[in-house]
């Protein structure tokens, strides 16, 4: 078969490259965004983007401790998602609403 | 072949993290984040991480993504109402974001000259078995700690989410 | 350029097409007969005989239920969530049959000398790949509950979304616990490592193996596969649909059939699991000069049984329909005996069989049990499977460590 004119691979940088992007998408969707579910989607989104720098840098280093890294932070983000969800939860019950703008005093 | 699948992988993941952030609905977000976590999951089996790649699609995307969407759908959070206040922002706000990217690009494109190539099957090092080697000796600690960290959350969200006795 | 058949065909692509083609028509054709040879063995163990107007014994019930879905009238409501609504059961299909891509179905074989595996991909961590998939299932089975924009079916779909993720946990502890005695996570490795014979009779099967026998994890293998299929005894889910409404109820043809065909699909998936981490996978149950012989034996016996039955009718067309597939029977247990296809078909009809007493189990189960109430089915997952699933493996990799 003769060769395509696609290169073969793509250099590393190239994975850095897109998770900056995811990055400052979920910087954007945490700033912007009015729901607070979406809001910590975003910083789900942002800790995806962390996860992906951080096997990158294990691939380069051609060490195993890039994908700890990566194992711990899921683990802490799982346990993030679940109490934050348990606060969502309750702030809905206490406020009927979801919206970030109107959730803006302590007291009820 | 591993250029296609990089960036078949990152344009899907690129469009769905702009749904993310784009969609009325919290629903179709949410989807779109587990398409997200798919494509992050094949991209890290081309840069070798299995484990991790497994560990994504079981714990992010089947677990803690399930708990969001089950979050969703019972408290029935409806789509957002308005669009927001000014055409400022997409007018203003997108360009900015697309030159700060080019920006960031450029800079990692010239600070990394010589970044090895991204070829399936170079690290090899990344099997459970490793994983599980490392983390059993030389991250011991980390991992007793994240364990108790997970009972604090779980009696968290235990404590929080229980109706009240009045 | 080397231009011949065998390149051509060795090609990993071209092979891997090729297995896939084969595997699949097998699945989709073993999906439809299971759903017969469901019905049929509910209805004899009911007392009753079951579908026998269409073809001989109702061997053509599938092929009628099929052209009856396929015309009949596809609704979509108006009030449902259009996407959502379509993307469902696509959801729930995907994720049950990609689950077939890694299970092995025999050894290494040699085909007009082209060297390869029975498995589709073998990849070195096949079981989190099956853990992920059923993970991954669950989306198919809370989006379709709901999209349907009705509240019967959004709580129907929540709670049968909640048993196979409560499930899922006993599950993996009690699939983790034979992985400490096979020593990888490949489902090829761990079916390997299950080889051979102990004092000479024994088959090294992993719920025989020595430093820690593995019944206890085979036995809640199959509770949790009982569960994450929405099979009886946890079918409340599926039974709401038949008192009021499931996650299911606005569903029309080819959608509804696309989730009974998941659940099948899901069904075969845990059999296979079960047989490989558990039952030895494609290895016999008796050493190997006797075991030769029996699959012949079986087709043999099967064929004289159903000559019997033509030769004493119970209906009509059994005068002429009998014999006829007794004859195809004795013809197959000839085939086992040729001496260049039995490294292909005898471990072939070892794996298949043990998926067989494990499916016609399922279906055992399903005409016998009652069903659990939800807050049963949630206190015994987490009440009771789960200590004990932790137990075992505490105990497994105690003793493993101990004595290995």
């Amino acid at each position: 078969m003769p060769p395509l004119p696609v290169p073969a691979a793509v250099p590393l940088t190239y994975y850095l490259i897109l998770s900056a992007i995811l990055f400052a998408l979920g910087v954007a969707g945490f700033l912007f965004r009015k729901s607070l579910i979406t809001v910590f989607m975003s910083i789900e989104l942002m800790l995806n983007a962390v996860n992906l720098t951080f096997v990158a840098f294990s691939y380069q280093h051609k060490q195993v401790d890039g994908h700890l890294f990566t194992f711990f932070v899921m683990v802490v983000a799982a346990a993030e998602a679940a109490v934050g969800l348990a606060i969502i939860l309750t702030v809905f019950k206490n406020r009927g609403t979801l919206a970030v703008d109107e959730i803006d005093s302590l007291k009820l | 072949m591993d250029a296609i699948l990089f960036f078949l992988f990152a344009a899907i993941a690129v469009v769905s993290a702009i749904n993310v952030v784009v969609q009325r609905h919290p629903i179709s977000s949410a989807l779109s984040l587990v398409g997200v976590m798919g494509s992050l999951a094949v991209l890290y089996l081309l840069l070798g991480a299995e484990f991790i790649a497994a560990a994504q699609m079981i714990v992010y995307a089947g677990a803690i993504m399930v708990l969001f969407v089950f979050v969703i759908m019972l408290l029935n959070a409806g789509a957002e109402k308005s669009p927001r206040k000014g055409w400022i922002l997409t007018a203003v706000a997108m360009p900015l974001l697309v030159l700060f990217l080019g920006v960031v690009s450029y800079i990692i494109q010239r600070g990394f000259p010589d970044a090895p190539k991204v070829v399936f099957g170079q690290f090899t090092g990344g099997s459970p078995k490793d994983v599980g080697m490392a983390l059993f000796t030389r991250y011991l600690l980390p991992f007793e700690i994240t364990s108790v960290l997970i009972l604090i959350a779980i009696i968290g969200a235990v404590v929080l989410a229980r109706k009240e006795m009045e | 350029m080397n231009v011949d058949l065998t390149s051509i065909l060795g090609n990993f692509y071209v092979l891997t097409l090729i297995k896939l083609g084969l595997v699949a028509g097998v699945l989709l054709t073993a999906l439809a007969y299971l759903q017969w040879i469901d019905s049929k063995v509910s209805a004899r163990i009911q007392l009753r005989v079951g579908s026998t107007r269409v073809g001989p014994h109702g061997l053509l019930q599938p092929l009628a239920d099929t052209i009856k879905l396929l015309t009949k009238e596809d609704l979509m409501p108006a009030h449902v969530n259009k996407f959502f609504y379509v993307l469902a059961p696509m959801i729930a299909v995907f994720f049950a049959l990609s689950a077939i891509a890694v299970i092995p179905f025999g050894p290494k074989i040699n085909v007009f000398g082209i060297e390869t595996y029975m498995q589709l991909s073998d990849l070195n961590i096949g079981i989190l790949f099956l853990l992920a998939l059923s993970g991954m299932g669950v989306y198919g089975i809370a989006l379709a509950g709901w999209s349907s924009n009705n509240k019967y079916a959004l709580i129907g779909g929540l709670r049968s979304s909640a048993q196979m993720i409560s499930y899922e946990l006993p599950m993996a502890l009690a699939i983790a616990s034979p992985l400490l005695l096979a020593g990888s996570l490949s489902l090829r490795e761990i079916a390997e490592a299950q080889s051979g014979f102990m004092l000479g009779f024994i088959p090294r099967w992993a719920i025989f193996q020595m430093p820690a026998p593995q019944l206890i994890a085979f036995v809640l293998f199959m509770i949790a596969g009982f569960a994450e299929t929405n099979r009886v005894p946890f079918d409340l889910p599926e039974a709401e649909n038949e008192l009021v409404a499931g996650f299911h109820t606005e569903y029309s043809s080819m959608k509804f059939a696309s989730f009974f065909m998941a659940e099948y699909a899901n069904m075969v998936t845990i059999c296979s699991i079960a047989t490989l981490l558990f039952l030895g996978g494609w290895y016999p149950i008796v050493p190997s000069p006797v075991a030769d012989y029996i699959p012949t034996l079986v087709h043999l016996a099967g064929g004289a049984i159903l000559i019997f039955h033509g030769l004493q009718p119970a209906r009509k067309w059994d005068k002429y329909t009998m014999p006829v597939f007794g004859i195809a029977f004795i013809v197959a247990g000839l085939v086992f005996l040729i001496p260049f296809l039995q490294p292909i078909l005898l471990p072939l009809f070892w794996f298949i069989s043990k998926v067989g007493i494990l499916l016609f189990f399922f279906i055992w189960v399903r005409a016998t049990l009652p069903r659990f109430r939800y807050d049963q089915l949630m206190r015994f997952a987490w009440a009771f499977m789960f200590p004990v699933s932790v137990v075992h493996l505490f105990v497994t990799a105690f003793l493993v460590a101990l004595l290995k």
